[in-house]
């Protein structure tokens, strides 16, 4: 469990994203019908909900992967302007992104580069990185997820706990304020799945912002700090996860965790 | 018929069109692969209405046959002869050579493109996701993961294109550049002795097989990452 970590002032930790009213459409499928969230520094957020309820796409708004049709995303106060569809800046989309890591479903490791070289790239193309300081970094990193032994190893030749794992690693050379998890350990055999919660835990433990879409209900009531819900395309109903599970407020989540069980 | 004393006889002749064979295939080859990643890009990426004259370009040189196109060039020069000495070009036509090698860079450049923009297309999409969500911009994405994917899969196709270059240079004897085929069409002329042409096909195979070994092994190099699934070290 992740202790409530409050500033030695006592103000609330500062805002690394905010989104407001995010609406989104596909053609004449509005996905997103206005969902707004906010991440503070170290908050753990699960997003759940039914698949079709836009919670992948509503991840994918953050960092610009797909353009919300309307609303405003803020990162650290700055707000990304779009203009007829698409961002304004793509260079400050880009830098955007540097502080937002990203976890992908199907890991989407670079599958020409080996394990290490794929932690390497970003920070060393994006960042420039001197190359020494940045394979000492991702070193550690492969150390830290378990896979000191696999370095020079295709991303083929891993197991998919192995490749989300490099995935996670990769995100974490960054040096992220906050990292996004798109249903991490959803293509994973179940019994890969537990060996990808407990890095994803220990990120928790260490005070790390992270927005995780999962179906994964004991990551979200014991790791995460705040659980948001949606359902078809709107926030139906968020909280502190206990309280969301012992007593659900909303009939669509209780209908939700019920199926679950 | 005297297989041995023609070669003999004619060895350096053959020897210096096989060189001018390999030039001007080199040369086409080399200038469409420049051009080509650009033109694949704009076939891959590009407005459908920007396109057009891309696909315009496209379709001429491959519905139309090299030995047309070559005439095209040869004879259509000398017929303007006055407006290209007017605008500096006709030192650069007069050439056969030149004119030959224009074809087959064109020609080359819309066989390349479309070869590439398939292997453009074929890149993992999630990789491209990958390389955006880590705050690549387009030239890091193009350079780090969209090229390295498409060469790799686009590089048996155009090795393929390679040798069908450097056989469709024989056409270029036609419009008088001794190349390997006009060379030894000389030969015969002078000798009478159809054992030539034996020899020039065995030089042709020759180019072709040393080209395919080279090819190979740079394929392995391409291919490091599928070839180390292949031995299955999946834990």
């Amino acid at each position: 469990m992740t202790p409530p970590i409050v500033s030695p002032t006592g103000a609330a930790p500062e805002i690394i994203v905010q989104a407001d009213d995010i609406r989104k459409s596909f053609g004449q499928i509005e996905v997103l019908k206005g969902v707004s969230l906010q991440a503070r520094n170290h908050d753990v957020i699960s997003i759940l909900g039914a698949s079709g309820s836009g919670k992948s796409t509503f991840l994918r708004c953050l960092n610009f992967l797909e353009t919300p049709s309307s609303g405003r995303v803020t990162v650290h106060g700055q707000e990304i302007v779009v203009r007829n569809g698409r961002p304004q800046d793509p260079r400050q989309v880009e830098r955007l992104r540097t502080r937002l890591g990203m976890v992908f479903q199907q890991f989407n490791l670079w599958s020409h580069r080996t394990v290490l070289e794929n932690v390497m790239e970003g920070p060393v193309l994006v960042k420039r990185l001197p190359r020494a300081e940045a394979r000492d970094k991702a070193e550690a990193l492969l150390l830290r997820v378990g896979l000191g032994e696999r370095m020079q190893m295709y991303p083929a030749q891993l197991s998919g706990g192995q490749q989300q794992r490099v995935a996670i690693a990769r995100a974490l050379a960054m040096e992220p304020d906050a990292i996004l998890f798109d249903e991490p350990t959803s293509a994973l055999d179940p019994e890969l799945v537990g060996e990808v919660l407990k890095v994803m835990q220990s990120l928790a433990e260490e005070g790390r912002t992270m927005i995780v879409v999962t179906h994964e209900m004991a990551f979200a009531r014991e790791v995460s700090t705040r659980v948001v819900f949606l359902h078809e395309g709107r926030v139906a109903e968020q909280g502190p996860p206990e309280q969301m599970f012992t007593d659900p407020q909303s009939d669509a989540f209780r209908r939700f965790i019920a199926k679950i069980r | 018929m005297n297989p041995i004393a023609i070669l003999l006889d004619n060895g350096p002749r053959l020897w210096d069109g096989a060189l001018m064979t390999l030039q001007l295939t080199g040369l086409g080859a080399l200038i469409a692969a420049a051009v080509s990643p650009w033109l694949a890009l704009w076939r891959a990426y590009g407005h459908p209405l920007a396109q057009a004259p891309l696909r315009l370009y496209i379709s001429f040189i491959r519905g139309t046959p090299i030995l047309a196109q070559l005439f095209l060039v040869y004879y259509g020069a000398g017929q303007f002869r006055a407006e290209l000495t007017s605008l500096g070009l006709w030192g650069f036509f007069r050439d056969p050579f030149n004119c030959a090698l224009l074809v087959f860079a064109a020609n080359s450049t819309a066989y390349q493109t479309e070869i590439l923009r398939g292997g453009i297309q074929g890149v993992p999409r999630g990789e491209i996701e990958a390389a955006r969500a880590i705050g690549m911009g387009r030239a890091l994405l193009l350079r780090r993961v969209i090229f390295p994917h498409a060469y790799r899969i686009a590089w048996p196709a155009l090795g393929n294109e390679a040798i069908l270059l450097m056989k469709a240079s024989a056409l270029a004897s036609v419009v008088t550049v001794f190349e390997l085929m006009g060379r030894t069409r000389q030969v015969f002329s002078r000798s009478f002795d159809f054992s030539v042409y034996l020899w020039a096909a065995l030089i042709y195979l020759a180019i072709t097989a040393a080209f395919v070994v080279i090819w190979r092994i740079a394929e392995r190099r391409l291919s490091r990452h599928l070839a180390a699934r292949a031995k299955g070290a999946h834990p």
